[in-house]
């Protein structure tokens, strides 16, 4: 019934191309609106201000006149003997929660894709630490962790490993690695889920193929389930190599970046600048170059990942 | 359906943005966001106002030591039946985070009353987060509160705020322990006898580890280090603002604190420790001496709460070759220079800190009041720690009063650590935080 109208109206619209045409495109324009103020409000202009923020010496949160420091702010950054000591802390620990996220994460995830009895129970089992909040996690792990009273000495007492309370967080290096552990334990759930999604795209009958051709399960997991699941990899690498260089909530609640600084990370001690010291230039240069390090870091990730595609048509 | 598919793309064509329009528009948008972000400073830029006296208030309070957060909700209770057209919403956070929201809340306006460390008023008073009170100060609190209570929220001669918690770190000790290793309490005046109690205390097996303190890298760490650091005849700055903690009574502080961890005398969670974990191994009998703030007396003598209560005993801060001066630890409740509602806030915190409220409460921190310690009835709820205060109060010890004091505190508790955990020799890792404290002060 309502064809002929709807098909009638366009023909008008292009013949008196004007009025009405704008009309359209205001009406397109308004509903844009609400969400083009969000974008702004939320995302672009704190994106701005932060960059304008950098360039200069602010040193308190409220409006005033401050010094223009041009780019002096990014090269103090350079200049600073304690950020490449959060920078080293912030690629190891983005190096290996994410090496160690993925591993495991994988190898849950052909657990979990295997014909397992009851295999939606421990299916939600694996979510549960992803849905749990970090700061929970953080609380929660740092008891775990006491070297007073902490269950994991209580379990190594129990099992006769070490009757010698482990001061877990005491040191630099070792707190920096059960901070890790923590996180990993956290994260390894997205992960799973990612490569668990990848894996129900891989039809079956190619592994029946390969087994008739007289491929070991060994090599069917690295010459066909690993290259087919190099976008899910691809993908949840960049997501949480992204987070990890961002880590903040954990630290905060479980070490404070101490002992020593050994587990501060770039993303903490650009908080401990512009909060606590009040160096809001310096703080937005230090957030700057935490984006301009994530961007590369994606950058070089979609590269690699459309390589791998491309090799894959060929 | 098929007319529909074919009409569809020529109203897109004919309709829809152009690429020049989305440009435009983009790129203005761009333009804008920058040009609107180009004001440096952040917030709306409002100054606060007296206000009418009546109204909502909102109170940024700490949920940690000093008074409890049951303490804090019935004194407000009290104040608004007394008040009934100003209405008070309270939120606590913890010590670590107040000084850090204060400051994110401060453009907006979020707070009218903050509550502030003693180290606080040199940096929120200057960049002026916190309103100067001075002119409503009356003269006789001068004379009428202690010393070290008049000294939290003033910087150079103008109040920031009005004292609230008057707090200095007390020696605590667990006298069944002590008992059971034959030491005697006498002892524990000074940081020798101290360290030989512990050790007696570890030879009977009586704990482990005797000793417990709040040594993370935190705020607490340096209020632990300055009480040690005036013990042994330190001090941060010398005569003319330059760092001093390098020299003498701080180098031998720091070696005091690290020798006690290698000895095996001091428990080595310490350095993961807050004062809250500090209170919890003490009140479970696994440390038979402890440092901590005078709240800590209620809660481990509390059944409920502690495994010790009933053995528990308070003693001033031991002395060592510099004297005994306890670390000023005092806080004040100010009002936030973007407040509009000035005058509210101000009753609200008068109110607070009256001795009558102040009083009410001295089991969880004592008066700022002189009278106060002469009051019979405040004398009764906590004779043990007011009778260490009268003397403990008299003799305080400040940290360094300077307006970046964060950025020099951080640089303390990183370096102290350093050698808090052997990754530096105590004297280089102060020599190192005194190149960067001169750096932060400036010429």
């Amino acid at each position: 019934m309502s064809v002929p109208q709807v098909a009638a109206a366009p023909v008008k619209k292009l013949g008196a191309r004007g009025s009405g045409a704008r009309g359209e495109a205001r009406f397109a324009f308004l509903l844009l609106l609400p969400a083009a103020l969000v974008v702004f409000g939320v995302v672009l202009y704190p994106v701005a201000r932060t960059f304008v923020v950098s360039l200069f010496a602010v040193d308190s949160p409220l409006p005033g006149s401050y010094p223009f420091v041009g780019l002096g702010n990014y090269t103090r950054v350079f200049r600073d003997p304690d950020f490449y000591g959060v920078l080293g802390n912030t690629m190891y620990f983005t190096l290996v929660s994410t090496g160690a996220e993925l591993i495991l994460g994988t190898a849950v995830a052909l657990l979990l894709n295997a014909p397992l009895r009851a295999r939606w129970f421990w299916r939600s089992l694996v979510v549960l630490p992803w849905a749990l909040p970090t700061i929970v996690n953080g609380a929660l792990w740092r008891w775990i962790y006491n070297g007073q009273y902490g269950a994991l000495n209580g379990l190594l007492e129990a099992l006769h490993i070490s009757s010698t309370p482990v001061q877990w967080l005491g040191s630099p290096f070792l707190a920096l690695n059960m901070v890790i552990a923590a996180d990993v334990w956290k994260n390894t759930s997205i992960v799973v889920f990612f490569i668990l999604a990848g894996l129900q795209t891989i039809p079956s009958d190619l592994y029946e193929a390969a087994r008739i051709d007289g491929a070991s399960a060994w090599s069917a997991f690295w010459r066909l389930t690993l290259p087919l699941l190099a976008p899910s990899i691809a993908v949840v690498l960049v997501l949480r190599t992204i987070e990890a260089f961002k880590v903040f909530d954990i630290i905060y609640v479980m070490t404070g970046g101490g002992p020593a600084s050994g587990t501060q990370t770039v993303a903490f001690y650009t908080y401990l600048q512009a909060f606590s010291n009040q160096l809001f230039g310096y703080g937005s240069a230090l957030a700057y170059l935490i984006v301009v390090a994530v961007f590369a870091l994606a950058m070089v990730y979609l590269r690699l990942l459309r390589q791998g595609q491309m090799a894959g048509v060929e | 359906m098929d007319h529909i598919e074919t009409t569809q793309p020529m109203e897109l064509v004919g309709t829809g943005p152009t690429r020049r329009v989305v440009l435009t528009v983009g790129g203005g948008l761009g333009l804008a966001t920058f040009l609107a972000a180009c004001g440096v400073g952040g917030g709306s830029g409002a100054s606060g106002g007296a206000g009418s006296g009546k109204g909502a208030i909102r109170a940024l309070v700490m949920k940690q030591a000093g008074y409890s957060e049951e303490d804090i909700r019935k004194m407000t209770s009290t104040f608004q039946a007394a008040n009934p057209d100003i209405k008070v919403t309270l939120d606590f956070v913890a010590y670590e985070a107040l000084h850090d929201k204060t400051v994110a809340a401060a453009p907006a306006g979020t707070y009218d009353v903050v509550l502030i460390d003693v180290i606080w008023p040199a940096e929120f008073g200057t960049k002026k987060i916190v309103a100067d009170v001075s002119s409503k100060w009356p003269a006789s609190w001068k004379e009428q509160m202690l010393g070290g209570a008049v000294a939290t929220p003033q910087y150079n001669s103008h109040f920031y705020g009005v004292p609230w918690i008057l707090d200095t770190k007390y020696l605590f000790f667990n006298t069944a322990h002590l008992a059971k290793a034959k030491v005697d309490a006498a002892q524990l005046d000074t940081w020798d006898g101290v360290l030989k109690a512990a050790r007696a205390l570890k030879a009977s097996g009586v704990t482990k580890y005797p000793l417990v303190w709040s040594w993370q890298q935190a705020e607490a760490l340096i209020c632990d280090y300055t009480t040690l650091l005036g013990a042994f005849g330190g001090t941060f700055l010398d005569g003319s603002g330059k760092p001093a903690f390098q020299h003498g009574g701080g180098v031998q502080a720091l070696e005091f604190m690290h020798q006690s961890i290698t000895d095996g005398l001091t428990n080595p969670t310490s350095t993961q420790s807050l004062e809250e974990d500090v209170r919890r191994v003490f009140s479970a009998g696994q440390a038979s001496m402890a440092m901590n703030w005078t709240y800590m007396f209620g809660m481990a003598n509390d059944p409920k709460q502690s495994q010790v209560a009933g053995d528990v005993a308070v003693l001033q801060t031991p002395a060592g070759p510099g004297g005994r001066p306890g670390v000023n630890g005092s806080m004040a409740l100010a009002v936030s220079a973007q407040s509009q509602h000035q005058d509210a806030a101000w009753k609200y915190i008068t109110y607070l800190t009256s001795p009558p409220v102040q009083d009410k409460f001295a089991l969880s921190s004592l008066p700022v009041w002189k009278s106060s310690y002469d009051d019979a009835a405040v004398v009764k709820t906590n004779p043990a720690v007011v009778e260490q205060a009268k003397k403990q109060l008299a003799d305080l010890i400040l940290r360094p009063q300077v307006k970046n004091y964060n950025a020099i505190s951080l640089v303390l508790q990183a370096e102290i650590q350093n050698a808090l955990v052997g990754k530096k020799p105590a004297q280089q890792a102060l020599n190192d935080a005194a190149d960067k404290t001169a750096t932060l002060l400036g010429p």
